[in-house]
């Protein structure tokens, strides 16, 4: 590890000690993924279970979220909506994250004109809206969690390419690099030992950043009704769509939409917070 | 300056070619057809169907004439409304969801530039906390529950405002603030940190030293300056602001493109799809030659490249 990068694990840790919002949101957002992996064991009801007596009740001591249309738990719907918005959050980040970084690495480490035509296909996708794109490949692979994440993975690797390239070309001019190859190491190695963990930080800022956007481009398109489209999933169901169960009850039941709304906006606040703390600790240099 | 607008503007076609076909083959490789129903159509009946949009030719010749269509522009019959083709209807909606994205993006211009300002000139303070406070939270509020949020509050407690109406101006008032309020805060947070950024160069210590006045310094030197990086983003601006548009007019039941994009996703209306797609794009490819433009009138360096 060189120089610098102790320098900034050692400032990292410091400064995260007094930075109580950055320590409240990574609380928070580990709290959601535990509801999402324990959702069966600390649900008060099952997912499926329906009460005809108890139609749209609001919050009582029984049902703390109070029950929807079909007299199921909202409380219980919730908090196995967190495994739909984690999967989608974190498998997209982790596909794009993969592909992203591999095709910036390649591009910038290689150069010359092979670089030029790979970053003249990634500026054509960056251009276009990601929900656009999204929309369109979701017809193609199909409105299950499965074809959401190769969707949602095959929109936002764009960020990770340009990102990673970015630093590359940064990296390469190096001068510890440039002893390196003078000292004939061979690319993988430079690649591996010098140049990844120098472009780490920001690309671990940009992970945290594209969490938020898949959990808020699942949900939304849940919301207008053209997302993830699977009653019977054991994922339970998103909170995008429990969203718009509430939105056409709104005007007389108000707390159907409140409770998973409040989810998704806390989710994806605690990411962008955790992102912004991040980002100030990891990446002064994108400040 | 000419040759480079040209450059762009192939360049832009070259975009559209590219999206034109790659959005063709996705539709087609896509499983299942406009025409499936719950019920079986008659196969004379399917093959009559096909036979009138041409789908039972190869993929070629329809790709040749989709193409040959853009040009002329005609982007084809829609499959679902049948007595309207595509252009008919993205020119009846177009309107609508300019007019709110034109409203939204003034909305985001205004506020932010209000707020980064004063977020940046009072760097520190009580204003500047909030401000920024506000910006977090606007860029992690969903449109679709800032929406149910403001008709929920405005229009269903307080009774101001009527929700679900596209008929006077004052109907525009909650969409422009559910669509404009993410750009207007991610405009504010990016024109403070660059303010800030600029107050602490030189030639802003030259103007104060030479005694020019606080409200000039900031408006004209320090401004100027920093408006170039709020015009990198203007580009992704009006993409957030044309998706946006979808949620928008879903919750608010406007009448304009993106809730037909909806609906056409659902019917898959194919041609309605890619015309709508097509029109996204170009006025994207328009904006970022705007935006290219204008960067040259902001800053004279950068008008050799």
């Amino acid at each position: 590890m060189n120089v610098s990068a102790i320098e900034h694990t050692g400032r990292a840790q410091t400064r995260a000690n007094y930075d109580p919002l950055l320590l409240l949101s990574l609380g928070f957002i580990i709290v959601v993924c535990v509801i999402a992996l324990a959702a069966p064991y600390i649900s008060p009801y099952t997912a499926g279970g329906l009460e005809e007596k108890q139609i749209l009740q609001p919050p009582s001591g029984s049902h703390w979220m109070g029950t929807d249309a079909l007299g199921r738990d909202l409380l219980t719907r919730t908090l196995y909506g967190a495994r739909v918005s984690m999967t989608v959050g974190l498998g997209t980040a982790l596909i794009a994250l993969i592909i992203g970084t591999a095709y910036g690495l390649v591009s910038g480490f290689i150069g010359g004109s092979l670089d030029h035509f790979m970053m003249r296909i990634v500026d054509i996708f960056y251009g276009l809206p990601d929900m656009l794109i999204f929309i369109l490949l979701s017809l193609l692979f199909g409105r299950n969690i499965g074809g959401l994440l190769v969707a949602l993975g095959l929109v936002s690797w764009v960020r990770f390419a340009r990102i990673a390239r970015g630093q590359v070309l940064q990296a390469k001019e190096f001068l510890y690099v440039e002893g390196a190859r003078a000292m004939g190491a061979r690319r993988q190695r430079i690649v591996r030992r010098h140049i990844l963990p120098n472009i780490i930080g920001p690309i671990i800022v940009t992970l945290t950043f594209s969490i938020p956007s898949a959990i808020l481009a699942e949900s939304t398109l849940s919301f207008i009704g053209i997302g993830i489209n699977d009653p019977y999933s054991p994922w339970g169901t998103s909170w995008g769509t429990l969203a718009q169960d509430g939105w056409r009850a709104m005007r007389t039941y108000p707390h159907v939409i409140f409770f998973p709304a409040a989810a998704i906006f806390l989710t994806i606040l605690a990411f962008n917070t955790l992102g912004n703390g991040l980002r100030d600790l990891l990446d002064p240099r994108g400040r | 300056m000419t040759a480079f607008i040209l450059k762009r503007l192939l360049h832009g076609i070259i975009v559209l070619w590219v999206v034109a076909t790659l959005t063709f083959i996705l539709l087609r490789l896509a499983p299942g057809g406009p025409f499936d129903r719950e019920r079986k159509l008659p196969p004379e009946v399917l093959q009559n169907i096909e036979a009138k949009y041409h789908l039972n030719e190869p993929w070629l010749s329809q790709y040749l004439r989709y193409l040959e269509g853009i040009v002329r522009g005609d982007l084809g019959p829609s499959y679902k409304y049948l007595d309207r083709g595509v252009v008919e209807i993205i020119a009846d909606t177009l309107p609508t969801s300019a007019t709110l994205g034109g409203l939204a993006l003034l909305f985001a211009l205004s506020v932010s530039f209000a707020a980064g300002l004063t977020a940046a000139r009072y760097r520190n303070s009580w204003l500047d906390r909030c401000a920024m406070f506000l910006a977090t939270l606007g860029i992690s509020l969903p449109h679709f529950i800032l929406g149910a949020l403001l008709i929920w509050a405005v229009a269903l407690q307080l009774g101001w405002l009527q929700a679900g109406r596209w008929d006077q101006w004052s109907s525009a008032i909650l969409p422009t603030i559910t669509l404009g309020a993410a750009p207007a805060a991610y405009l504010a947070a990016l024109l403070r940190s660059s303010l800030i950024e600029t107050l602490g160069e030189d030639f802003i210590r030259t103007a104060r030293a030479k005694g020019v006045g606080e409200i000039s310094v900031v408006l004209k030197h320090a401004l100027r300056h920093s408006l170039i990086p709020a015009l990198t983003v203007m580009g992704p601006l009006t993409a957030a602001l044309l998706t946006g548009s979808f949620v928008v007019e879903y919750v608010f039941a406007i009448p304009g493109m993106g809730r037909f994009f909806i609906t056409a996703v659902t019917d898959r209306d194919y041609p309605l799809i890619m015309g709508v797609t097509l029109v996204y794009t170009a006025i994207l490819v328009c904006t970022n030659l705007m935006v290219d433009v204008l960067y040259s009138y902001v800053d004279p360096r950068i008008r050799t490249t």
